[in-house]
């Protein structure tokens, strides 16, 4: 059967914003004369939440915080039911991306435990013998950028043994000095992160020198909360035994879809930060974590 | 048919000559000829001269034909016109501005031919850096499983020793390939290649960029490290091969509606390309390890326009600084020659970037000593100087990059630099392969200097020297300079232990002795050379480097007195001991020797040495060699034969070629053409002596007849001796030898039965008929001036030419025996005249040794009769069914020769001719035009006074009608 139901959206990046239409054409091509009930198109945007199973316990009471929160909910009869004629048929369509009631659309965003989705959902309807056809498109959403201007807030940072929490036995530690800065903790997050890091020494070999993006997820409400840290990616940014006093850059972009503007509601957190990681080559893991907050602008 | 009487016609030769000239008309200039040019006559012009007007006219009166070329010129091209403004002092500001103009663009212009192209070095580096050692990949490549069961991994499947599937990763599977021979590995590799554009073929991008990713993290791969060069070269192909085919992508992406255009900037790209390869950054953003990330960027560095017209600099930036994060100094450098590499196509205007690179690289300099290395070194037990060489490629290629087109200023900062770190030698010799020529060598000195502070231990230092002497060969060093950079240089090069090394080196700097020293300094080297390379036999090990040191000698010292008088060089040539290549050797010596000779020599040395280099060629001819090598020799060693030359020592050269033919035997041209020379030699002589011998001479001249006449026996080939036989004949004729011209000439009747039916010519068989009537025809016209032998019989060498004609056992139907006679019957008309046509000064032909006796006419009439008899006979034979048309053609042939030669006043004869017409016609195979004209001809004949009886033949001949 030579049928096939697409959606197109005007934006080749597919992303709106709050306010904005969101417009496209559903293109049926089809070699005959198709015949169907009615072709009607919907959009949705939803929170889910997840527990994660160390948490499942506690969270069984609580079974509604977990319901998935609708944001922004539309539908839409595009064509009666009728024929559409063989061949390659365009319908446009425009949908105004407006939040549910009192709420606000927040930003797309793919995490684990906290998930913010929004697609177009088209559906034709057929007569019995033939199989219904449906199609599904995400859109992705980005919020409003921020008013306020963003401060750039330098981080320098200095690594040695003694900077070391949570060290079991400090005396067996190797001696080092790690020097550097991040440009800024509150970042842009179409910008990448920036910084720089020098070893200015360390008495064994450095392994490898890593940036690790951690995703921090709350999801709770009055009764009690579940705090998740997940990573969400490791980028190397040195390997092998560097050159001492030479200062490495500190890079890494913010991936699409799985990081969003640090986001902060009643049932949920989305926050984020960055490790670096130094693993030198008796197997010692020097982490050190910095708090990130992304913003839109 | 009745046996006929001959007689021959009498010939008035020099009366015939005159009524045969041709009529001498004035030609008229102004006639038409075809290649003239075509004159028009400007009717204009001349109506305004008619009317008597003062104004020239001559200019126009006739001008060439209108070439619409030349009118739109008027007479001077662009090009001479430029020229002809460049010499004028005062250039025009127009010009002057287009030429400015011009030369910015030159400067601009992206990168020249004189940027030595990475494509060159690929090849290098892969034959240089190879290794017997096993090799492994280790892969994960995703959802690669069916893979294993397709047809073309089939066979590494046996080589694969052991294929470990240590994980299940999400949807693929990490393999190890262990014990790989680096052809293996190649393989290997390629199989990747094919893999990723199949991938992107069929659609599975990100299975390609999966390969991508992996094939890039071999490269932080260190282990079997002599091999990393090469692994580098290998993996930046298959980088290459997926930057081009996501830009393509990207590209065609936009083409939509109409193409980009070449220079496009990225408002031009619409937004689905540009999500494309923004989604392509996103990916390559996330790869976590350092190495494939920066590869992978650096591959796709291009795309960059795409997106933003800054993003290619920018990027550029980044990644130069990223490489400071990678530990091993081996793959930091190599990461940077490839980010040089990738910049230099993109965007060669960019030098920061490849200036940040190069400081980067002093700056992490240090590491290369460092313990991580000296470690892994010591693991893999790879000595410090191979490991040093491992650095060279990109080293060469990033300074190659940053000096290109560099100015001055930057490369004497970066020499500057370079000092600052130590003179440290890999870098000085990076420096001198990769900085200009002429900036090195104006610097010679300096430089030797800092060879010599180098430390020992490290890179080698030979090494440096060739460096020096590769820059030294194509610049000059300052004049001053030159002897004290030769004798550093070679003083350290002479210390050089290994001959190996030793010659790479020596072979270099004979170059630059060769380019500005004379043949004492050449020859103070070569005796160098000599004393390295003789013990252990060292010389087998270094064929092509001494190979390439003669052909060095050879382009600087053409004159071959001077360079045969350096003591050395014939010793040296010695040392080619392996017969290809001592030969080879040889054949370019006599190669320049016959393109540069000018002039017959006769100088001893230089005869001596040649003869025994030709010598050296000749004897490598054997069973086996080739006609084609055969012939190459003979070649040159007839190049070298033709330019000896002892001027007016005649005998000199006789024994120069006696010599020669002992030396030369197994060449059949180089014996042929030495015959040749013997022969000029003979007429030479006889020129000088203005044709009258003196006793001396006479007996000089008879020895080289006595040489061609022992020597042509021992040719092969039978056309060869035949013709030479009769030459020689002709030219001891011409000097007076009769005997000797005798015996040539008796030789000749004598092998003329040895002549096979069917010769080769080039390597086909054909039949020796044509070629054997050719010989016999010009042989009887020789006998015409040869007196008769007083001892024997008269017309002794005819009648033995005829008789071998007779015995001889021609083809099968073949009229080759019957043309003979006919064409004899021309040169006995030709003898029984009373002044023959030619003769040979000072040399009595049979005209005057018998003065026309009628007993010798006679002779001569009946064995014409013979002759003619035994045509008819013939004749007579091809009467019968298929021979009709070779019986008119041979009849119409006599015929002619009866018309010719014969007198037709006989009736006998008249009536043989008419006969003889009348067959030709009777079958109606002549050629009725050649009819025509020949009874138009014997008309015209008739006319004469002498003729007249002709005209009554005339009535009997008639022409076939056209039934």
């Amino acid at each position: 059967m030579s049928v096939s139901l697409d959606l197109r959206l005007k934006r080749a990046n597919k992303v709106y914003h709050e306010g904005e239409l969101l417009s496209g054409v559903v293109v049926i091509s089809s070699r005959d004369v198709l015949q169907h009930q009615g072709i009607s198109l919907s959009m949705e945007g939803l929170v889910n939440l997840q527990l994660s199973s160390k948490s499942v316990g506690v969270f069984e009471a609580f079974y509604n915080s977990v319901k998935p929160i609708q944001l922004v909910s539309s539908n839409i009869e595009v064509v009666k039911a009728g024929k559409v004629p063989a061949g390659k048929t365009e319908i446009p369509f425009e949908f105004p991306l407006q939040a549910k009631g009192n709420r606000v659309l927040y930003e797309t965003y793919h995490g684990v435990f906290v998930n913010i989705q929004y697609t177009l959902r088209c559906d034709m309807r057929r007569s019995l013998l033939a199989k219904d056809l449906s199609k599904t498109c995400e859109f992705m959403v980005h919020s409003q950028p921020q008013k306020s201007k963003v401060q750039p807030n330098p981080v320098d940072f200095t690594i040695t043994p003694d900077t070391l929490q949570n060290v079991r036995e400090r005396t067996s530690l190797p001696k080092f000095l790690i020097r550097g800065h991040l440009d800024a903790s509150t970042c842009v997050i179409t910008q990448p992160l920036n910084g720089e890091l020098v070893v200015e020494n360390s008495e064994v070999a450095i392994k490898s020198i890593e940036l690790q993006l951690v995703r921090v997820e709350t999801c709770g409400c009055a009764e009690g909360y579940a705090r998740d840290a997940t990573e969400i990616q490791n980028i190397q940014i040195a390997e092998g035994d560097v050159c001492h006093g030479l200062s490495i850059p500190i890079y890494m972009v913010f991936p699409r879809l799985f990081t969003c503007p640090t986001l902060e509601t009643t049932n949920f957190k989305v926050e984020f930060e960055v490790n670096i990681v130094i693993v030198l080559h008796d197997d010692h893991l020097i982490t050190e974590n910095f708090p990130l907050k992304l913003v839109r602008v | 048919m009745a046996s006929v009487q001959w007689h021959s016609r009498c010939r008035k030769y020099e009366y015939e000559k005159q009524m045969r000239r041709l009529e001498a008309s004035a030609v008229d200039i102004s006639d038409y000829h075809p290649l003239k040019a075509i004159t028009v006559t400007d009717s204009k012009s001349r109506r305004s001269a008619r009317k008597g007007s003062t104004s020239s006219t001559s200019s126009s009166s006739s001008s060439v034909a209108p070439d619409p070329l030349s009118s739109l010129l008027d007479g001077t091209d662009p090009l001479s016109l430029f020229a002809a403004a460049s010499v004028i002092p005062t250039i025009p500001h127009s010009i002057s501005a287009g030429e400015l103009g011009m030369k910015r663009k030159d400067k601009e212009e992206e990168v020249g031919s004189d940027f030595e192209p990475w494509s060159c070095k690929r090849g290098e580096i892969l034959s240089r850096f190879t290794t017997t050692e096993k090799l492994s990949i280790n892969l994960f490549v995703g959802s690669d499983k069916s893979q294993a069961s397709s047809p073309s991994s089939a066979v590494s499947e046996k080589v694969r020793t052991r294929l470990e599937e240590l994980d299940d990763l999400e949807e693929g599977s990490q393999r190890e390939l262990l014990n790989l021979s680096q052809q293996d590995y190649v393989n290997r590799i390629e199989e990747l290649n094919q893999s990723l554009k199949e991938a992107w073929g069929t659609d599975q991008k990100v299975k390609a960029l999966k390969i991508v990713i992996q094939c890039s993290k071999l490269l932080s791969d260190t282990s079997v490290i002599q091999f990393y060069p090469s692994k580098f070269v290998l993996i930046t192909d298959i980088l290459d091969t997926f930057g081009g085919l996501v830009y393509d992508r990207i590209w065609s992406m936009c083409a939509e509606p109409h193409p980009l255009p070449e220079s496009f900037s990225a408002d031009d790209v619409n937004d689905t390309a540009k999500e494309t390869c923004l989604n392509w950054f996103f990916k390559i953003a996330s790869i976590r390890e350092l190495i494939s990330r920066l590869y992978v960027e650096a591959a796709l560095l291009k795309c960059n326009r795409f997106l933003t017209k800054a993003g290619i600099q920018e990027t550029l930036q980044r990644l130069t600084a990223m490489i400071r994060g990678i530990g091993d100094p081996l793959v930091a450098v190599y990461a940077r020659a490839y980010l040089c590499r990738v910049g230099m196509e993109v965007a060669p205007h960019l030098k920061d970037s490849l200036n940040k690179n190069f400081f980067d690289l002093l700056a992490s300099f240090r590491q290369i000593h460092g313990d991580s290395v000296q470690n892994q070194l010591a693991l893999q037990r790879v000595e410090i100087p191979v490991y040093l060489t491992l650095y060279s490629p990109a080293i060469h290629w990033i300074l190659q990059c940053v000096a290109y087109r560099a100015p001055e200023v930057l490369l004497t900062e970066m020499m500057e630099r370079c000092k600052k770190l130590g003179n440290n030698a890999l870098l000085l010799n990076s420096i001198m392969w990769a900085f200009r020529a002429e900036f090195v060598a104006t610097r010679a000195t300096d430089f030797i200097g800092m060879i010599k502070d180098c430390d020992e231990a490290g890179f080698p230092k030979h090494l440096l020297f060739a460096s020096l002497g590769r820059s030294l060969s194509c610049a000059d060093p300052p004049e001053s300079e030159r002897l004290s950079v030769l004798n550093e240089a070679w003083k350290v090069i002479t210390k050089v232990r290994s001959p190996r090394d030793y010659m790479s080196c020596a072979e270099i700097w004979v170059e630059f002795t060769c380019r500005h020293f004379t043949k004492r300094e050449v020859n103070t080297v070569l005796a160098d050379i000599i004393k390295h390379m003789t013990p252990d036999r060292a010389f087998e090990d270094a064929y092509p480097q001494l190979e390439s040191v003669i052909k060095k000698i050879l382009t600087y010292f053409q004159d071959f007195s001077v360079l045969f008088s350096m003591e050395k060089f014939l010793p040296f040539l010695d040392m080619f001991q392996k017969d290809s290549v001592r030969v080879e050797v040889c054949k370019c010596i006599m190669e320049v020797f016959i393109k540069h000779q000018q002039e017959p020599t006769r100088d001893p040395v230089i005869l001596n040495a040649l003869l025994h280099i030709c010598k050296t060629m000749h004897d490598s001819v054997n069973a086996l060699t080739l006609d084609d090598e055969k012939r190459a020799l003979a070649l040159l060693i007839n190049g070298f034969i033709r330019m000896v030359s002892f001027g007016r020592d005649f005998e000199q050269q006789l024994s120069f070629c006696v010599e020669a033919r002992a030396t030369f035997c197994n060449l059949e041209p180089v014996i042929v053409h030495l015959i040749h020379t013997v022969n000029q030699l003979a007429m030479e002589t006889n020129r000088v002596m203005k044709g009258s011998h003196s006793r001396k001479t006479a007996a000089f001249v008879r020895a080289c007849a006595a040489y061609s006449f022992i020597t042509i026996p021992s040719l092969t080939s039978i056309f060869s001796r035949l013709n030479l036989y009769l030459l020689s004949g002709q030219v001891t004729l011409a000097n007076q030898c009769l005997s000797q011209a005798d015996a040539f000439l008796k030789a000749a009747v004598g092998i003329l039965p040895e002549v096979p039916r069917s010769i080769s010519i080039e390597g086909k068989q054909r039949s020796s008929e044509p070629f054997l009537l050719d010989f016999i025809n010009n042989f009887l016209s020789t006998l015409l001036v040869v007196p008769d032998h007083p001892e024997q019989g008269v017309l002794y060498l005819v009648r033995g030419l005829l008789n071998m004609v007779q015995d001889y056992t021609w083809e099968d139907n073949s009229d080759a025996k019957v043309r003979v006679y006919i064409s004899a019957l021309p040169l006995l008309a030709a003898m029984s005249q009373e002044n023959y046509l030619y003769t040979i000064p000072k040399v009595d032909s049979n005209e005057t040794l018998y003065g026309g006796d009628p007993k010798f006419i006679a002779e001569l009439n009946k064995l014409c009769e013979t002759l003619i008899g035994q045509v008819l006979d013939h004749l007579k034979g091809l009467g019968r069914d298929d021979g009709v048309r070779r019986q008119g053609g041979l009849a119409f042939s006599l015929f002619g020769c009866l018309l010719a030669h014969g007198d037709v006043r006989n009736n006998k004869l008249n009536q043989l001719a008419a006969n003889l017409w009348n067959l030709s016609h009777k079958h109606g195979f002549c050629d009725a035009r050649t009819s025509v004209r020949t009874l138009e001809h014997i008309k015209l004949q008739a006319q004469q006074s002498e003729m007249t009886h002709l005209s009554d033949l005339t009535t009997r001949l008639s022409l076939q009608s056209r039934a």
